[in-house]
């Protein structure tokens, strides 16, 4: 691996706006079009106020690249993003099954996986989040801790923990 | 045809079919979508037939529709429409939901709902699947309820349908509460549990259909736009724009709650005996203290402007709703005699489950408040209840009432003015002139005694959607807050919250020619576009029927209290002068197109080709 100091991507659940703006510039960004089931970060709603921006945490094992049979899924050296190889991809879903969080998912139309590739370093939904003064998503430092896998989690388990936050642990049968 | 998916769907609850149909591009082109189509399809459908149509029967017409800006510019909304059970015109009334934005990426602009089902059903659209289902199992639940059900099944139902894609992120959803589907004419549309189409009355219409809801995920973009580059410039503008509007952001319109009363003396209190207090109790720190999201919005917008508020200790634990915002904090705060935050989420919560519109349910709530304030409704005629202002467990039940028709709640449910016919029978006492209505429609919770809030003196009477406070009527007609500029955003459609500023009022036009490629300047709206649909929309609100009809002129006025002098405050000793009503009324007829009376003209009308509209008019301008 190199030396470059890499990001990884924070997400404070509570303080998402439910704008959907990462949605928007991230599907303008990569299908050129504003596209919510296309984006490679995708904002879950299960109970309304509780919105979780759903995205790869680039755990260190990596599970979802060890189990992809069709050699589809590699590891940007620059980035530590996770690259889909939209030609040998064949859409099988056995990502979407190894990922602890079951964050990966198909494209609509295209026969691929769609991962985020935090945009080569420079992930658009953090800078639409902070332009709007959000701060749902923010970057820090990546460093070498098992810490960022913890977010590797489903959408029913943020938001149980985040709706535990917000309006009180009553709720949590709302999910 | 950009900006559009290009089709819509005909959903026949009756024969339980569904179809797709086309608009062809002139029409489209002239009526927008939204409010707009919403008029054109009516009037093409039930024109001709219009007194008779009963509002919540099979012949009424339920129509959620979008825009070609839905989407691009930012803040989304959905318009629903119909024959409204509130005015008997149309109301174009819009709420915010992703629903448009999924029913666009399913490549649909709108629904158009006919006939009535025999038992319970709802909608549920994936793409070019549509499909009606039972609703048996959801019909009699709250909000909430519904809500999470709809949301659970909508997930599997895709998870279970298209197993290869991972897990599916949930459907949107409109939906009615129980008040809707006891045909109460204060019932919304809801969505996301707190937002709400609420003037119309179209909960009532979706209940008459047993339609309990509409669940769409749609997978594809956007629909393509004319120029993207452009479409993109123009909304980055805008976006830009908006997040200058730091107070507004800060605290929406959940400041106001203080603010109009103690400033510009325009809000509510005690049925609008009084439009000013005081109250530090209400004010938007007290509301700080109980949000736990600073900023909440809906897709694509900027300003974020809702927080949402939890009851996590007292009496009232538990309850969640949005800011509430300022209508909510007036309509169920101020207007009954509630002053705390906690009372106020609570009743906006409570409104939220029942499927009750804030604005219609205040206004009939303050109305029988004061009712029991004047001793003509005692605790008998409201099962043992002591509406004293500010007792909010009182209020609380008497809306249950109004929600599930018991008791004298069957009465209000009628709505402010239908009730007050009643109760004015029924106790042979004039109580009319306690309800604070315009056409049918409850007056939303801004004044126009003190004159220092936007509203002017032809606000209400003149405009086609009665009481609605997001769509009054202005002079000029080009002004910013003017009607016909309202009726591009109801009709592109989109959130005026995100046109306040003059500049972004400017490049409206830019990015309706950016999506749709159609040059529409501002003459050519203000000349030719907008006024066919307001002729059309004001034709429709006269002919009325079949309960009551509006006589024009005599009824484009403001309610009787406003032309008693307001009590206290700054502005204390003013009241709205009828001569300046008279003088205002004329000046917006003459300014519209409409003679002496109020009818919009005949040679308005052949100029803008409506002359079935001319024709239909004749009875009436003969009658009157």
């Amino acid at each position: 691996m190199s030396e470059t100091e890499h990001i990884w991507i924070a997400r404070d659940y509570s303080k998402c706006s439910g704008c959907r703006r990462c949605e928007i510039v991230c599907s303008l960004s990569h299908e050129g079009k504003i596209w919510p089931e296309a984006s490679r970060v995708r904002v879950f709603m299960l109970v309304p106020g509780v919105e979780i921006p759903h995205l790869c945490v680039q755990c260190s094992d990596y599970p979802c690249v060890d189990a992809c049979p069709a050699d589809a899924l590699s590891i940007d050296r620059q980035t530590e993003a996770v690259i889909v190889d939209k030609e040998k991809c064949t859409a099988c879903g056995r990502c979407v099954e190894a990922c602890p969080g079951k964050i990966p998912y198909m494209h609509p139309t295209e026969n691929y996986a769609v991962i985020c590739d935090l945009c080569g370093g420079k992930p658009k939904c953090v800078e639409a989040c902070a332009e709007g003064g959000w701060y749902a998503l923010e970057i820090i430092k990546r460093e070498d801790t098992p810490t960022f896998e913890l977010f590797a989690k489903t959408p029913e388990e943020i938001t149980r923990n985040v709706i535990r936050k917000l309006y009180g642990e009553e709720w949590e049968e709302a999910v | 045809m950009r900006g559009y998916a290009g089709k819509f769907l005909e959903v026949d609850l009756s024969a339980g079919s569904i179809k797709e149909l086309k608009f062809d591009d002139e029409v489209l082109r002239q009526y927008i979508g939204g409010r707009g189509l919403a008029v054109k399809i009516l009037w093409d459908r039930l024109g001709g037939k219009w007194e008779t149509v009963d509002p919540l029967g099979p012949e009424n017409i339920l129509l959620m529709l979008t825009g070609p800006l839905t989407g691009y510019a930012p803040g989304v909304r959905l318009c629903v429409s119909g024959k409204s059970p509130q005015s008997n015109g149309v109301v174009g009334s819009t709420l915010a939901t992703e629903l448009a934005i999924d029913l666009k990426c399913a490549g649909y602009d709108g629904i158009i709902f006919t006939g009535e089902a025999e038992k319970p059903v709802y909608l549920f659209i994936k793409d070019s699947d549509v499909e009606i289902k039972d609703a048996s199992h959801i019909w009699g639940k709250d909000g909430k309820e519904t809500l999470k059900i709809l949301v659970k099944e909508g997930r599997e139902e895709l998870e279970s349908r298209y197993k290869q894609h991972g897990l599916w992120k949930d459907p949107s959803a409109v939906y009615i509460g129980p008040a809707g589907e006891n045909k109460s004419r204060l019932a919304v549309v809801a969505a996301k549990w707190v937002h709400a189409a609420g003037y119309g009355g179209y909960g009532a219409v979706m209940g008459s259909k047993k339609l309990k809801a509409v669940v769409a995920k749609g997978t594809g973009p956007l629909p393509d736009v004319d120029d993207m580059e452009r479409t993109l410039k123009v909304t980055d503008e805008l976006l830009k724009i908006n997040f200058k509007r730091t107070v507004f952001r800060r605290w929406g319109t959940g400041y106001l709650g203080y603010d109009v009363g103690v400033n510009s003396s325009s809000e509510p209190v005690w049925n609008w005996q009084e439009e000013w207090h005081d109250e530090k109790s209400f004010g938007v720190d007290q509301f700080e203290r109980i949000w736990v999201k600073p900023y909440w919005g809906d897709f694509g917008c900027p300003k974020t402007c809702l927080k949402i508020a939890v009851i996590k200790s007292g009496p009232f634990k538990g309850a969640i709703t949005d800011n509430p915002d300022y209508e909510n904090q007036a309509y169920l705060g101020t207007n009954l005699g509630i002053f705390t935050p906690e009372g106020n989420v609570y009743m906006t919560a409570l409104i939220d489950d029942l499927g009750l519109c804030g604005i219609q349910t205040g206004n009939v709530l303050g109305f029988a408040g004061e009712l029991y304030q004047r001793g003509i409704l005692t605790k008998d005629d409201l099962d043992g209840l002591d509406l004293k202002w500010g007792n909010v467990e009182a209020f609380a039940s008497l809306a249950r009432m109004i929600a599930e028709r018991r008791g004298i709640g069957n009465i209000l449910a009628e709505g402010t003015y239908r009730a007050a016919l009643k109760i004015s029978e029924l106790k042979g006492v004039d109580v009319l002139k306690y309800a604070v209505v315009a056409k049918g429609i409850g007056i939303g919770a801004h004044g126009i005694r003190s004159e220092e809030d936007y509203p002017g003196y032809e606000s209400y009477p003149c405009s086609v959607q009665g009481g609605d406070h997001t769509s009054v009527a202005r002079l000029p007609i080009n002004h910013e807050n003017s009607e016909l500029r309202i009726i591009l955003y109801d009709s592109g459609v989109l959130c005026w919250f995100n046109f306040f500023d003059t500049e972004a009022q400017d490049l409206i036009w830019d990015l309706l020619e950016a999506v749709t490629g159609w040059k529409i300047t501002p003459e050519d709206w203000f000349g030719t576009t907008a006024r066919r649909i307001i002729h059309i929309q004001r034709t429709l609100l006269l002919l009325g029927g079949p309960d009551v009809r509006w006589k024009p002129k005599l009824d484009d006025d403001v309610p009787p209290r406003w032309y008693e002098p307001l009590r206290k405050g700054p502005y204390k000793g003013k009241a709205v002068d009828p001569e300046r009503i008279e003088r205002a009324r004329s000046e917006y007829y003459e300014a519209i197109g409409w003679d002496e009376k109020g009818i919009p003209k005949s040679e308005e009308l052949r100029r803008l080709g409506l002359d079935d509209v001319d024709k239909r008019l004749e009875e009436l301008r003969r009658s009157t």
